[in-house]
């Protein structure tokens, strides 16, 4: 029987697909394997084993960077999450209204600046108010995170909002719902999964920065990234390997959730 | 009783009013960690460096003539500056490399997943999409070990005989740039596939229709009509290759500098932070002029056409 | 105060609607004034953009007057927001909340009356057995049919018993034979709750099936109200005739008339008998309105002549197109029989004979 033809069919366009996902995971397979090896290097294979994993658990300075990786991210993940629902509220579902580009590109700020310039203005900033105020705690950490983790958060918030059917709330209010009770019964039940994909991406956002945190922190104030940075200025062993992985772990998980989130349709 | 009008009128105050307060917390929180910051950065690039590192009080030049020119030390002459001009040049050129080669490699994947059963997109955007929001550091981090002496791509041009020893890949040009298309590859797939999903696959079919070649269909209608993801795609990939710290900082190995990296330095060795400053709102202009580029041709189009 | 069957629910005085501003406003309604009353099943009857879906909206309260009353019950309700009102809308979309159940979207007005669990749970079920939709109380909206979510639809706006009960095309979604089956189902709602409805629908056909009265609307006015027979045979207007079934217009002069009887005489020179509305005079040049179905094709004679220029079999009768000798097109709809064709044949040279209660003078 002679082949039809494939109306979206081009030539070699599916090898070079296969071609690309290949190489986007033969490095972080490799990476993930080695972090299983027995011996010292992450070149040579010497066998299964979880020493690496045991040795990045029992290193403080990197359960101490998680711990501070995590406390940071969920306080700016929180906050940048809030703001940007209250943002997304009031920049959708309306005619266009003097400011409402100004808020736009304010709000999108932190996307259109590249990192490093951020970074050296906030080192620039925050190293006067230190010298000025005498706090050098979490704080500036905290409030660089949740600035640029505001646009991260306010993308899936809107697309969700602009998605919704406004004759929802008209229907709500015909039915005798006062304007607070529209809100609370109907419009933020139905926003909630584009605020928990917001929270989830601006949480695996600040988790994962590492420019501007290298460039705020004070002394003692390694986060998970900024301390691997460090390390891998050295020789890297295997532990290097096994941190990575359950950072991947991690990553991969509120990923697949968010992305089970955001595909669902009401 | 206040009239109709009056009391639209007033809704539509209120309104507005209402959305103004709900908008201060983040435009607050990023005028104070963003955009406040980065005034002060203007500011700066017009004062004197200080003995060691922050600034002196007192107003100058010299940083803006610092960007681009030298006084050579021994004759007292300013001359182009050399180091600077090779870390721009390389820069843009390596952001474009990675822009021109993540699209050849972007592209066609994109088509492909666009073309694809619902269910099997799906399958494959998640694939494009793990990457994508897997720590950069670590990604950084997963090449360098592929790509050194010991790593598995040595090991495998020397096993199959291509070379007799291991190629210095780790610590050059090549690294970067490498680093830079698997690092940002899936920012190209993702805007490429969103504009080939909406692509209308009746008109290929009437391209067909009427005698064009596969690659007559692909040059003359797939191509054009994907021309804002190709555009969204590249800028994308440009911008933050330009800006690009990390990449360049593990696999250079801090020999082979982008202009993140020399920006950096003034803040650290260099003692020289106007320098600094000059320089990040040099590439800050850069990158604007890129993005208007794109809103200009590509999104404001975009949204006119619905 | 007792209740008169034939007083007024909602009074619409005067009002206007206006959208945009400056340059770009538009008149959505121009000084509309209509009355529904007590109990009455009224349809708002006219193409999309006429203004009716607008009306509808200031009746519940989505948008405002620019100017004019709206009473419901003799009190001017048009400034309150739509909570405030005891009016509730079937939406074209349903709007049914798809993060509740089916019994939950029922329940969410009375609940937001503040109404007893007790009196809610047993409005609920009353609701759900008026609709006949009891087995799907705790399914989700979007795990329903078209039709079953219809049914819920009515059932939410019918629960709070609303003073009347305002539909915005909420037929429009449904596949033909459904739509049929919901005409009569919301008949019976109607007669069984005796709440007002106010209906929205471009479908002529719809409207004079279901309604007690229809107002015909275009461009933000309303060109005449009456019953379904009024509209249907005595329209008033050109717009009315044209857009409510078939119609015929011919060019006419009034002869005489006499006691809402008119004689015209026609381009071709006939003279013809035909219904006048007031303020006509002798000699005016008018426009006569003939549906095809009263019309007949003859041999001989017949207050129009020419050619038989094209015949279109339907089924349950045929359309004969004929160019008559004085130019323009005039059908005649005649019902079929089962022996055999009435024999007319394409090129054929034929009269139209109308009848003495087939034609009507029109304003134009």
């Amino acid at each position: 029987m002679a082949r039809t033809f494939a109306i979206k069919r081009q030539p070699g366009f599916a090898t070079i697909a296969m071609i690309c996902i290949a190489l986007l995971y033969i490095p972080i397979f490799t990476l993930v394997v080695y972090a299983f090896n027995e011996g010292n290097s992450v070149a040579i294979w010497k066998g299964f084993s979880l020493r690496w994993f045991h040795a990045a658990w029992n290193n403080d300075k990197v359960v101490d960077a998680s711990i501070r990786s995590v406390r940071i991210a969920s306080v700016a993940a929180l906050i940048a999450t809030v703001a940007a629902t209250m943002a997304a509220l009031a920049t959708t579902r309306t005619k266009p209204y003097r400011g409402l580009t100004f808020k736009y590109a304010f709000i999108n700020q932190p996307l259109m600046i590249p990192e490093i310039v951020t970074a050296v203005a906030l080192l620039i900033v925050f190293a006067r108010v230190k010298v000025a105020t005498g706090y050098s705690g979490l704080g500036y950490l905290i409030a660089a995170h949740t600035a640029f983790c505001i646009p991260f958060a306010y993308l899936p918030i809107r697309a969700r909002l602009e998605s919704m059917d406004l004759t929802l709330e008209t229907a709500a209010a015909d039915l005798y719902a006062k304007p607070w009770k529209v809100f609370t019964r109907v419009t933020l039940p139905l926003l909630w999964p584009g605020i928990i994909a917001g929270l989830m991406l601006a949480f695996v956002i600040s988790l994962d920065d590492v420019v501007i945190t290298e460039f705020v922190k004070s002394g003692g104030q390694d986060t998970l990234p900024t301390y691997m940075l460090g390390q891998l200025r050295r020789v890297v062993t295997p532990e290097m390997n096994a941190i990575s992985t359950v950072f991947l772990a991690i990553s991969i998980l509120i990923v697949t959730v968010f992305f089970f989130i955001s595909r669902r349709r009401t | 009783m206040a009239s109709a009008a009056e009391i639209a009128e007033k809704a539509e105050r209120d309104d507005i009013r209402n959305r103004w307060l709900l908008t201060t917390p983040a435009i607050a929180i990023i005028f104070l960690a963003g955009i406040g910051p980065l005034l002060v950065v203007v500011l700066y690039s017009f004062l004197t460096p200080g003995p060691y590192g922050d600034v002196k009080w007192e107003f100058s030049t010299g940083a803006w003539v610092g960007v681009f020119l030298q006084r050579d030390i021994f004759e007292g002459t300013l001359g182009i500056a050399d180091a600077h001009l090779s870390i721009f040049l390389r820069s843009v050129w390596l952001s474009f490399a990675t822009t021109i080669l993540t699209l050849i490699f972007g592209f066609p994947t994109a088509y492909f997943i666009a073309t694809r059963s619902e269910k099997t997109q799906a399958l494959w955007l998640f694939l494009i999409t793990i990457p994508f929001w897997t720590n950069l550091l670590i990604r950084t981090f997963a090449v360098q070990e592929v790509i050194r002496n010991e790593g598995l791509l040595n090991s495998f041009l020397v096993w199959s005989g291509i070379v007799s020893a291991p190629v210095q890949i780790l610590y050059t040009d090549w690294a970067i740039a490498l680093g830079m298309i698997y690092v940002y590859l899936p920012l190209m797939v993702l805007p490429l596939y969103a504009s080939m999903e909406k692509l209308d696959f009746r008109l290929v079919e009437a391209g067909y229709d009427l005698y064009a070649t596969r690659f007559k269909v692909l040059t003359r209608i797939v191509i054009p009509l994907v021309k804002p993801g190709v555009i969204a795609g590249s800028i994308l990939v440009f911008i933050p290759s330009l800006g690009a710290y990390v990449t360049p900082r593990v696999l250079g190995g801090g020999k082979q500098m982008m202009l993140g990296n020399l920006i950096e330095l003034q803040f650290g060795a260099g003692r020289n932070w106007p320098l600094g400053a000059a320089l990040a709102l040099t590439l800050t202009v850069i990158v604007t002029v890129a993005l208007l580029f794109y809103v200009r041709y590509v999104a404001a189009p975009e949204r006119r056409n619905g | 105060m007792p209740e008169r069957p034939d007083r007024n629910a909602i009074e619409v005085r005067g009002v206007s609607k206006i959208f945009g501003t400056g340059e770009s406003q538009v008149a959505a309604l121009d000084d509309v004034s209509v009355s529904i009353r007590e109990n009455e099943f009224f349809t708002l009857l006219g193409p999309s953009g006429c203004g009716k879906t607008t009306l509808l909206r200031l009746i519940a309260g989505f948008d405002f007057p620019t100017n004019g009353q709206i009473l419901l019950h003799g009190d001017d309700i048009a400034l309150l927001p739509p909570y405030k009102r005891p009016v509730n809308t079937v939406f074209q979309s349903y709007a049914l909340f798809p993060h509740m159940t089916v019994a939950g979207n029922i329940a969410f007005g009375l609940e937001m009356l503040g109404k007893p669990k007790a009196e809610i749970e047993a409005r609920v079920a009353a609701m759900l057995k008026l609709v006949k939709m009891e087995a799907l109380r705790d399914r989700r909206t979007s795990q329903i049919s078209g039709g079953q979510q219809q049914r819920v639809a009515l059932a939410r706006a019918l629960a709070p018993q609303p003073k009347v009960l305002l539909l915005d095309e909420p037929l429009s979604a449904l596949d033909y034979k459904l739509r049929k089956e919901m005409q009569i189902e919301l008949k019976r709602l109607q007669h069984e709750t005796g709440i007002t409805f106010i209906f929205v629908t471009h479908d002529q056909e719809e409207a004079l099936t279901m309604s007690d009265r229809i107002a015909v609307m275009s461009a933000g006015k309303i060109l005449q109200v009456g019953s379904p027979r009024d509209i249907y045979d005595r329209p008033a207007e050109r717009f009315v005739a044209d857009f409510i079934g078939e119609s015929n217009f011919l060019d006419a002069a009034i002869v005489s008339s006499a006691s809402g009887r008119a004689t015209v005489r026609l381009a071709s020179g006939a003279e013809l008998a035909a219904t006048l509305p007031e303020g006509f005079q002798p000699k005016d040049r008018v426009t006569v309105v003939v549906r095809p179905e009263q019309a007949r094709l003859v041999r001989e004679g017949g207050a129009v002549t020419g050619i038989l220029e094209n015949v279109v079999y339907f089924g349950t009768d045929t359309h004969f197109h004929v160019r008559p000798d004085t130019g323009g097109e005039f059908i005649v709809r005649q019902q079929n029989s089962r022996s055999g064709d009435a024999g007319f044949a394409r090129g054929d040279r034929i009269g139209v004979a109308i009848g003495e209660d087939a034609a009507q003078v029109l304003k134009d």
